[in-house]
């Protein structure tokens, strides 16, 4: 059933571009560490070139015979090799050059190896939360809407308290609280403040297909439960959750920029927000510094971009009246 | 009535979550809390550390039930601690100075930007079928998926490093005098980037919602029936078809207008605006736990009440919620 879903997509011409756009960033989030031309964080390229190799004569320190055909030394050969090595210091907040396309930062990073291997985190960062809070806010409506009684009222006053507290003040506050180690922190504390709203909405679509004659005829002539959610409900849904994901996708890739940007997530990683964070640091505005700044902020807006075309493709297929008559 | 106290009692059900939040999340951090937040803040004094441990409950030797009761009493009346970064500044008077400039930059992007992207969306269902309006469209799509402090980035960049038309950041000129003419031009003049930035930023989220809303309305029969009378185009748009569509937007106006105080926090901090959004910033930096969550607690309060009034907006407009709560 997903496959069918991603047929319809792609003759979507809007979510088809956004695919197209999205699976480019992909492949260059897999690809990184052989399209950048240096490590990210290195100031330097080191050549080390052999130039002689003497080896000295053998000196044997014990030799032996052993029965007929077979003879065994042992011997200690001393070889000297010598090296030249040049090590080439990148400038520090140089202008774009044929070494540098986009310049370098202040600790002279190489700017563009940044921006490639950038590409990884922002967009695990924003998949892998878009993947959790999916699944989790998926797992809440099912159970919400379908059980329904007492469960259905927790879960739903619980996920009307959280809906309404405002999510970038409070990301901030548990971001300055929490120690971060790695991109797994930032994960949790975006995904704690960006699941109700999708459980919300899932659950009110698990309401409605669950009062569907379809479904009821099935539960009629007794179906099991499991088939009603897996293959009757959940079916039907897939439109919708879908672009949830997207959606949250997109707002985690903006919340981790804008996290990193004031200096609450981990300034170690190299992110498309933390290249943000350090250009600000260092002023790259009044230098001038376009090639700092510029380059992270629209790939963050082309990766939202592609998220953006392919939930309006889900949109036009899912509700016709959006389409151009 | 009924549907009012429900209402009501989630506010403040709301309002004790935040407050909740704020007072378990340093016990929650692995380890002592007082002595974690010591740590975190290295070579601070001995007399702002005591307040520290006052603003936070954790000298005395109280029971945790107790210092949580003595904890809310005190927000609730309105004392939120000792800001550390402007020690022995009260939390409280450091928030009266931001929010002034808070409140008077958002809440004049929140109607621009409001009226713009409605007008914008109405025009932009009416005439779909050209290419001007998907050219719209996609133009404001494409600007709300920039995180929008970047934006502000580059408008900075463009208008006040390159052209210089506009000054780097701040609200106002220090060379002048408070409340004299020259002194409101300069807040005039510092708050026109600002302003742009939130306004275009906000502008595509309205513009959809009243497209979206306008195209569904436009499907209706009642509408091909008014066509099909002959009535004049420009009365079938406004007073047939947008009227309709308008409900949802002017919801999304009134609960919009709980984000005047937090809605700007990133931009604000982008251009050194003097506002709450600058005020956090540098109470992360300077790691003021005081001040950092009593910014959140200002935040979430305004939102939670605008909700409320938002609610009560929508019962008094809406037949069905208003039958409903009878």
């Amino acid at each position: 059933m997903i496959r069918d879903f991603f047929k319809t997509l792609i003759k979507n011409k809007k979510s088809l571009s956004g695919l197209v756009l999205l699976g480019f960033f992909i492949l260059v989030a897999l690809f990184a560490p052989l399209l950048a031309p240096y490590p990210p964080k290195t100031d330097r390229v080191e050549h080390t070139t052999l130039l002689e190799e003497n080896k000295g004569d053998p000196e044997v320190l014990s030799e032996e015979t052993e029965g007929q055909n077979r003879e065994k030394s042992v011997y200690t050969v001393t070889i000297t090799q010598k090296y030249e090595k040049t090590t080439e210091y990148f400038p520090t907040r140089a202008k774009p050059s044929k070494d540098h396309i986009l310049g370098t930062n202040h600790a002279g990073n190489d700017l563009f190896s940044q921006i490639i291997m950038g590409t990884r985190v922002s967009l695990f960062v924003g998949l892998a939360t878009g993947l959790f809070v999916t699944f989790i806010s998926l797992s809440l409506a099912l159970l919400s809407g379908y059980l329904g009684g007492i469960l259905d009222d927790v879960i739903s006053f619980v996920t009307n308290v959280f809906l309404v507290i405002p999510g970038l003040p409070l990301m901030i506050v548990i971001g300055t609280y929490v120690p971060m180690h790695g991109v797994l922190p930032i994960i949790l504390i975006l995904s704690l403040t960006s699941w109700p709203y999708p459980t919300r909405l899932l659950r009110s679509q698990v309401l409605t297909l669950k009062n569907r004659d379809f479904v009821r005829a099935s539960k009629m002539i007794g179906e099991r439960t499991s088939f009603l959610i897996f293959r009757e409900i959940l079916p039907n849904m897939i439109s919708i959750v879908m672009s949830e994901f997207f959606t949250v996708s997109l707002s985690a890739i903006l919340g981790e920029a804008t996290l990193e940007f004031i200096g609450v997530g981990n300034i170690t990683v190299v992110s498309w927000g933390t290249i943000l964070y350090w250009a600000q640091a260092n002023g790259a505005i009044l230098m001038g510094a376009w090639w700092w700044f510029l380059p992270p902020g629209l790939l963050i807006a082309l990766t939202g971009t592609a998220f953006v075309l392919i939930n309006f493709g889900i949109d036009e297929i899912s509700n016709p009246r959006l389409r151009k008559r | 009535m009924k549907y009012l106290a429900r209402k009501f009692g989630m506010l403040i059900f709301t309002l004790f979550v935040s407050m909740s939040i704020n007072f378990f999340l340093p016990r929650l951090m692995p380890g002592d809390p007082a002595k974690a937040l010591m740590d975190r803040m290295e070579g601070v004094e001995a007399e702002k550390l005591e307040s520290v441990r006052a603003a936070f409950g954790l000298d005395t030797k109280d029971s945790l039930p107790v210092q949580y009761g003595k904890y809310l009493l005190n927000t609730v009346k309105g004392d939120l601690g000792i800001s550390l970064s402007r020690f022995p500044m009260p939390v409280s008077s450091v928030l009266a100075s931001a929010l002034p400039w808070t409140i008077g930059l958002m809440g004049l992007c929140t109607i621009i930007g409001f009226s713009i992207g409605t007008l914008l969306g109405i025009w932009a269902a009416w005439k779909r079928q050209t290419k001007l309006a998907s050219f719209t469209v996609g133009f404001f799509t494409f600007i709300r998926s920039f995180p929008y402090f970047w934006l502000g980035l580059f408008l900075i960049y463009i208008f006040s490093f390159k052209l210089k038309v506009f000054p780097l950041g701040g609200a106002f000129s220090v060379d002048q005098t408070r409340g004299s003419a020259g002194w409101w031009l300069s807040v005039v003049q510092h708050g026109i980037l600002p302003a742009f930035t939130i306004t275009l930023s906000s502008i595509g989220a309205w513009l959809l919602m009243m497209r979206n809303n306008m195209i569904n309305v436009l499907a209706e029969e009642f509408i091909t029936l008014a066509i099909a009378k002959g009535l004049p185009m420009q009365r079938i748009r406004l007073m047939y078809a947008a009227r309709n569509a308008i409900l949802p937007s002017v919801t999304g106006f009134a609960m919009s207008f709980g984000f005047i105080v937090g809605g700007g926090l990133i931009t604000e901090m982008v251009f050194a605006y003097p506002g709450m959004g600058y005020m956090l910033y540098q109470a992360v930096n300077a790691k003021d736990y005081p001040l950092m969550q009593a910014i959140f607690l200002i935040i979430a309060a305004s939102v939670l009440v605008a909700n409320f009034l938002a609610d009560i907006a929508i019962m008094l407009l809406d037949p069905r919620v208003r039958d409903g709560a009878k």
